[in-house]
């Protein structure tokens, strides 16, 4: 398969600040995700897994290295073609879902009849059909993500980058909240990378996942999962499921005690 | 009608009638008071007075272009803060004891400056109400949250599409605030800089209604400046209440 995303050399360093010195937080980092693929980047607190999400999503540069998208050198700007969902409820609350789900397409000028059609395939594709009027307050956390969700869909990207998006949902909600996605990455085709801290979620969801050292964060491996396309939370039950979660904590167990250490070091 | 609603209601209309009965049965002497059924009549009267018309012009006007001023300018002012911190930590301690000082006083400075006339009210009017929409613009643009602005960005948003699609709705809230306050101090300070030393307007018609004994057209003019208030920021509050609860009071 073609490479999407190939990153070369990749290093994040922070320059001193008051009385912090200058942090070296990531890197260096090469990466090729291919067209279609779903991959996922699990490491311990503070080791530069959203550092390096923004600086493939063109949110910031890197001190060190370049990153390429479909063969463009990402720089300065996000370019089209990536869609981003954080962590935090990036749904906009004056909106209801059909008009935050149009938000993108109408400030690229898309014509109002496709904009509708576009929105409604994108409330269909979410399971947010019921909704489309109501306003994000009247929504749950997990419904909220789903709107953001349908906002990038509808721009239909080719590389989604998901920045913890279930973190602040419950287990049951966020395995659901996984199905979704995984239906949502069989039907548009997209190339997905997750950066979690969940392990069951990274092992559950991706065809690789890469693990990442304690700061400066580097990968330490990247583990092929091998499931079939067309799957769901159901193969939490494996048993190679549980093999893949625990190699993954294996190679965790230890940059997690020091990344810990050195947070709670004055 | 809600309980609350109902009891606020009962509670207004029972201090009226209260009051009428007061002023009815001479508790309260008429040379002090009028009834307020009276009052309501004077109202009705001052639209028939031309000079009370010429006054009201007068001092609605003012209000009008010192809170469409206070806006504007309060508004720059504080996303031109908010983009250059370096500036917004000299005017911070500026901004934090503003209204600690009495703005009336440069009322004579003012008059020497621009002369007797409208001019030295409106800027009093202005200077009472910017303050109140800096201060708010800064709270509401301190509170965009970062992912918005991240969110910009993964949009290609442009400054403009950004301030105006993003941060300002977000900001919204925050600015509402301001803008109600806003009107409350140009109210103020409009009609009590024509109690000091203007010639003309409604704080004027008043003062010159009370040293001439005019009970009739000094709780009239009084009490039609209370329902303009009242009827505004009854405007305001619903209009803020039903923004509220689209998010849910978020």
């Amino acid at each position: 398969m073609d490479a999407l995303v190939t990153v070369r050399g990749v290093t994040r360093v922070f320059a001193a600040k008051g009385a912090v010195g200058e942090v070296h937080a990531l890197g260096p980092i090469d990466l090729s995700l291919s067209s279609g693929e779903f991959f996922a980047v699990v490491g311990p607190s503070g080791c530069g897994k959203s550092t390096l999400l923004e600086i493939i999503a063109g949110l910031s540069e890197p001190t060190v290295g370049e990153v390429f998208f479909d063969g463009n050198r990402v720089g300065g700007f996000v370019p089209r073609g990536i869609g981003i969902i954080f962590q935090d409820d990036a749904s906009f609350p004056w909106l209801t879902v059909r008009e935050n789900i149009a938000f993108g397409l109408k400030r690229r000028g898309v014509d109002t009849p496709t904009v509708r059609r576009k929105v409604e395939d994108a409330l269909k594709l979410t399971g947010l059909q019921q909704f489309g009027d109501a306003y994000p307050a009247q929504l749950s956390g997990g419904m909220r993500q789903r709107v953001c969700i349908a906002r990038t869909l509808v721009l239909e990207p080719r590389l989604i980058l998901l920045d913890e998006p279930f973190g602040a949902l419950d287990q049951q909600t966020r395995l659901l909240m996984g199905d979704e996605l995984l239906r949502l990455w069989r039907e548009t085709g997209a190339t997905i990378l997750l950066i979690t801290h969940a392990l069951d979620e990274a092992a559950m969801l991706s065809d690789r996942v890469g693990v990442m050292s304690a700061r400066p964060g580097t990968f330490l491996e990247v583990v092929t999962t091998r499931w079939p396309r067309d799957r769901d939370s159901t193969i939490a039950t494996k048993p190679e499921f549980g093999e893949i979660t625990s190699h993954l904590w294996a190679l965790l167990r230890a940059q997690s005690i020091k990344s810990i250490r050195e947070t709670a070091t004055p | 009608m809600r309980k609350a609603t109902t009891i606020r209601l009962i509670v207004i209309f029972g201090a009226v009638a209260a009051l009428e009965i007061a002023c009815r049965a001479g508790w309260i002497r008429r040379f002090t008071m009028i009834p307020p059924s009276e009052m309501a009549e004077s109202v009705v009267r001052l639209f028939g007075n031309p000079e009370v018309l010429s006054d009201m012009r007068q001092t609605l006007t003012a209000i009008a272009i010192s809170l469409g001023g206070a806006l504007v300018v309060g508004f720059l002012t504080g996303a031109f803060l908010y983009a250059v911190p370096r500036a917004r930590r000299i005017a911070d301690p500026l901004l934090a004891t503003y209204y600690s000082v009495p703005v009336f006083v440069f009322y004579p400075l003012l008059i020497v400056l621009f002369g007797l006339n409208a001019i030295p009210k409106t800027v009093i009017g202005f200077l009472y109400a910017i303050v109140a929409m800096i201060i708010n613009t800064l709270n509401g643009l301190d509170r965009v949250p970062d992912v918005y602005w991240k969110t910009a960005k993964a949009y290609q948003l442009g400054r403009w599409n950004r301030a105006v699609h993003l941060i300002l709705p977000c900001a919204g809230p925050y600015l509402f605030t301001g803008a109600k306050l806003a009107v409350m101090y140009s109210f103020i300070g409009v009609i009590g800089s024509e109690f000091i030393l203007s010639s003309g307007g409604l704080g004027y018609r008043i003062s010159f209604a009370y040293n001439n004994f005019q009970s009739d057209m000094m709780y009239g003019l009084i009490l039609f400046v209370l329902l303009v208030v009242i009827v505004i920021n009854m405007g305001l509050y619903a209009w803020e209440r039903v923004l509220m609860e689209r998010r849910g009071g978020r």
